[in-house]
């Protein structure tokens, strides 16, 4: 019996308990990166390398507004709007030449573009990091530790922002475009549905949501050209995971692969917890290829 | 064969198309032509270029030659979305009613366009519900769990949203049941009745012969007979030899 | 058929004299560039079995080339004197090792899960290599001597950068013809039928994912080979170059010089570092010479989706 109680005795559940608002709070915004991902593949086949650096172009300019404002949330409002602009743009002359062609071209287009981006904010904004300053400084106690009700919110809107767009989905007459143009390209088309403008407007909402998931993620990290690499990364991983195409999916991958991380950084380093990741992504390969969260597969 | 009740312009004006799926030349340079309200049949065997030729006016494959016009005005190349704007409904080979959408949604994408007001979006629900009262029932039901017959009254309902001038129909009593049938022949008799143009591609020669004014006969890419419906029955030597068996 | 013919062979003994001369009249700083061009493009090329042949685009070569890399540095570190063949030796049995590995999970997926699972492989080979500090040398990578160019109980002298030079452009040319061979054999004819139709390939009977696994291995041995030539010249070995960019790079030399040819991706190689040589020049070290190549990238793979050598060949045959 000694041993046993010793052994429930020695888990650090104040430890479990905060890695696990830790991973809620990343499965989140790893969610709202990933959704916009995984809604770009599974309306328009085209796998956006340059993701990420969306998601640091958001950051970037989240930098900027704060910086000449001095507002947060009017920061994050204008970098999702202005890259959701620059995303409509990139898909119009890059994205729209390509329509028709094997789509191994589209990924090399966008990782032509990521390098682009990357290298532009390198050269703008220097190697050093930036700071976001969040928001909302108060804490609350949570153990020992004072956790930042800031990271709550992040939480909370990375929802909001995921569950509004899941409503635009349902209802709304864009959202029956864009599920009439996911079902049956040519069929919308001939109902008069303006197909070529959809798949803009759904490239420029992935971005949208890119940025927006990059300022809210700011705060916690600083800001800098790499950010967009890390998270591109790991955003594919949790899109295969969840099945590509598979909003619920992504979803509940960022959720269970960040969860799963913060736990293993309780005993290993922070940059190894990331074989997690990999891992699951192996094992799901091996066994369930079409995605963990996707019903079996037929 | 010269054809009576045409006015001046025709409505649907195909002259020498010729079309290409990648490298195999399907249309050898096809005419035709629909007038206003004018129901034409289009018949032939399998693979003579029949749907590639609806395909190629509804703006789905372009052609390579040849010209389309509507209305006087020129169309080839021009993309589907603008062509069912400008009023060419087209209801494919095997239906392809969205699935997952409901049977509402389905409509909706016909039915939401620029410059229509609600009271006439109603209007139009309601005329499409009174022919078929089945879809009213079904309403909210996705478009995949309707039987082959509902789906085939989604798609030209489907259509109708369009208020088109004319609509493309490619087989749509493929697969169903003698009922159904003679309801698309109620439904095509209607939509003369309310001056919609017709294309109607069909495999069902009696029917075409009993819904079309005129029909013309394919075979090889190209259109080889033209006449008036009146003009010929079922046992032609005509239709023996070109779509006999 | 005869006439094209030789007339390949013309152009490949006139191709290969330049580059034998070219050592002996160019300065020092353009004969390493010359031999790095050489290295670069028999990366690609090893890529270019994927890609041009097989149809996959792959972002793990960097995997390949990296562990080609640190296997010559286990080679060279561990014996002494360092030997050059078993540098070799090693080398190869690293890229094996991984590309037997990454073959094993990514072949059975469709191309676009294909190329982020091999992208995401290759990231976990970095973050690998770069915390096991013990064994890697962690951030820092590893230094180590060059060896000497040896024929086993024959001859041994060491490398000078003219020595150096033949000696890769040996191998290259060497890999380029062995891979011409491979390309143009049956099994080569079976990888560009998957290339066009892998259902009607798979109909037919073959065992795509057999021969998949086996370009897959086939193009890492390459790309490895590639990384042990890499240590020779440079001296050191680092996680950098196991980083996925390396792949994006070399997916960039493919497609600038033309896929399926073989050539292409060294001419593709050769164009887009002297271009970044030039814009560095021209405008200073901290230029982002990325943004402009990047641009350029872009616009052939919109406008000149066959590449340098197929915008050349069109050219040509005005």
């Amino acid at each position: 019996m000694d041993a046993v109680t010793q052994f429930f005795q020695s888990i650090p559940y104040d430890q479990i308990i905060i890695q696990t608002m830790n991973g809620i709070v990343t499965g989140m915004i790893l969610a709202l990166v990933a959704s916009g991902l995984t809604l770009i593949f599974g309306i328009m086949d085209v796998v956006n390398f340059a993701h990420g650096e969306l998601f640091m172009l958001g950051a970037y300019i989240g930098v900027i507004v704060l910086g000449a404002t001095g507002s947060f949330w009017l920061a994050l409002i204008l970098a999702s709007l202005i890259v959701a602009l620059l995303g409509g743009a990139m898909q119009i002359i890059t994205l729209r030449p390509l329509i028709g062609r094997d789509p191994l071209t589209t990924i090399l287009a966008t990782f032509g573009i990521s390098l682009i981006l990357q290298n532009y904010a390198l050269w703008q904004f220097g190697p050093s990091s930036r700071k976001i300053n969040e928001p909302i400084t108060a804490h609350f106690n949570l153990f020992y530790l004072e956790y930042p009700w800031y990271r709550l919110v992040i939480a909370a809107l990375s929802a909001a922002i995921i569950g509004s767009f899941y409503l635009f989905l349902k209802h709304g007459k864009f959202g029956v475009w864009i599920r009439a143009t996911t079902q049956d390209r040519v069929m919308a088309q001939a109902m008069g549905i303006p197909v070529p403008w959809v798949l803009t407007g759904v490239f420029a909402i992935g971005a949208g949501m890119a940025a927006a998931s990059g300022v809210l993620f700011g705060p916690l990290v600083g800001v800098n050209h790499t950010m967009g690499l890390d998270w591109v990364l790991k955003a594919f991983i949790v899109v295969v995971v969840g099945g590509m195409g598979n909003l619920g999916g992504s979803i509940a991958a960022a959720i269970f692969i960040s969860l799963l991380e913060s736990y293993a950084s309780i005993w290993v380093n922070p940059s190894q917890a990331v074989i997690v990741s990999f891992v699951v992504l192996i094992l799901t390969l091996l066994f369930r290829p079409t995605g963990l969260f996707v019903p079996t597969p037929k | 064969m010269s054809t009576n009740g045409t006015t001046s312009q025709p409505l649907v004006l195909v002259e020498d198309l010729h079309t290409y799926y990648g490298k195999s030349h399907i249309l050898h340079g096809v005419s035709l032509q629909v007038g206003p309200g004018e129901v034409v049949g289009l018949l032939g065997r399998n693979g003579v270029g029949k749907s590639t030729t609806l395909k190629s006016i509804m703006g789905l494959v372009t052609p390579s030659g040849g010209e389309i016009r509507l209305d006087g005005r020129s169309i080839a190349g021009m993309p589907a979305h603008k062509l069912a704007r400008l009023g060419i409904g087209y209801v494919p080979e095997d239906r392809r009613i969205f699935r997952l959408l409901t049977v509402m949604e389905n409509l909706r994408t016909g039915l939401d366009r620029n410059g229509v007001t609600d009271e006439r979006k109603a209007a139009l629900l309601d005329k499409v519900f009174t022919f078929f009262p089945v879809l009213a029932e079904r309403r909210n039901q996705a478009g995949g769990t309707l039987s082959g017959g509902e789906q085939q009254m989604l798609a030209i309902a489907r259509a109708m949203m369009l208020e088109p001038k004319i609509i493309l129909l490619d087989e749509p009593t493929e697969g169903l049941m003698p009922r159904m049938v003679s309801q698309i022949r109620t439904i095509i008799d209607v939509l003369h009745r309310e001056n919609v143009a017709i294309l109607l591609v069909e495999q069902n020669v009696p029917l075409t012969l009993e819904a079309s004014q005129r029909v013309y006969i394919m075979e090889k890419g190209q259109v080889r007979h033209h006449c008036a419906a009146s003009e010929i029955d079922v046992h032609d030597p005509i239709i023996k030899q070109y779509l006999g068996v | 058929m005869k006439h094209s013919n030789k007339t390949y062979w013309i152009g490949f003994c006139v191709v290969l004299t330049v580059l034998i001369v070219a050592p002996l009249v160019l300065p020092e700083f353009w004969r390493r560039f010359l031999t790095e061009i050489l290295i670069w493009g028999l990366l690609a090329m090893s890529s270019d079995i994927l890609i041009g042949y097989t149809g996959m685009i792959s972002f793990g070569h960097s995997a390949f080339f990296g562990l080609g890399m640190y296997g010559a540095a286990a080679a060279l570190l561990l014996v002494s004197p360092p030997n050059m063949w078993l540098a070799i030796i090693f080398g190869l049995a690293g890229a094996a090792l991984v590309s037997l590995f990454v073959a094993f999970f990514s072949t059975r997926l469709r191309d676009i899960y294909f190329a982020i699972t091999t992208l995401i492989f290759s990231q976990i080979f970095y973050v690998i290599i770069f915390t096991w500090t013990e064994v890697t040398g962690g951030e820092n990578g590893l230094a180590f001597s060059r060896p000497r160019l040896s024929i086993p109980f024959i001859y041994s002298v060491p490398f000078t950068t003219e020595t150096l030079h033949w000696f890769v452009l040996a191998v290259v040319t060497a890999c380029y013809l062995i891979l011409r061979r491979i390309t143009q054999s049956p099994f080569g004819m079976v990888l560009q039928s998957i290339r066009e139709n892998e259902p009607r390939t798979r109909a037919i009977g073959y065992p795509v994912e057999l021969y998949k696994i086996v370009a897959v291995m086939l193009s890492g041995l390459f790309a490895g080979l590639a990384g042990v030539l890499y240590a020779i010249q440079n001296k050191f070995a680092a996680p950098d170059f196991v980083y996925f960019l390396v792949s994006g790079e070399t997916v960039i030399f493919n497609v600038m010089g033309g896929i399926g040819t073989l050539v292409g991706p060294i001419v593709g190689a050769g164009f887009f570092l002297l271009l970044r040589e030039l814009l560095s020049r021209l405008f200073g070290d901290q230029f982002p010479y990325l943004i402009p190549l990047g641009f350029i990238f872009i616009t052939m793979i919109i406008f000149l989706p066959q590449g340098l050598l197929g915008f050349a060949r069109r050219w040509l045959n005005r």
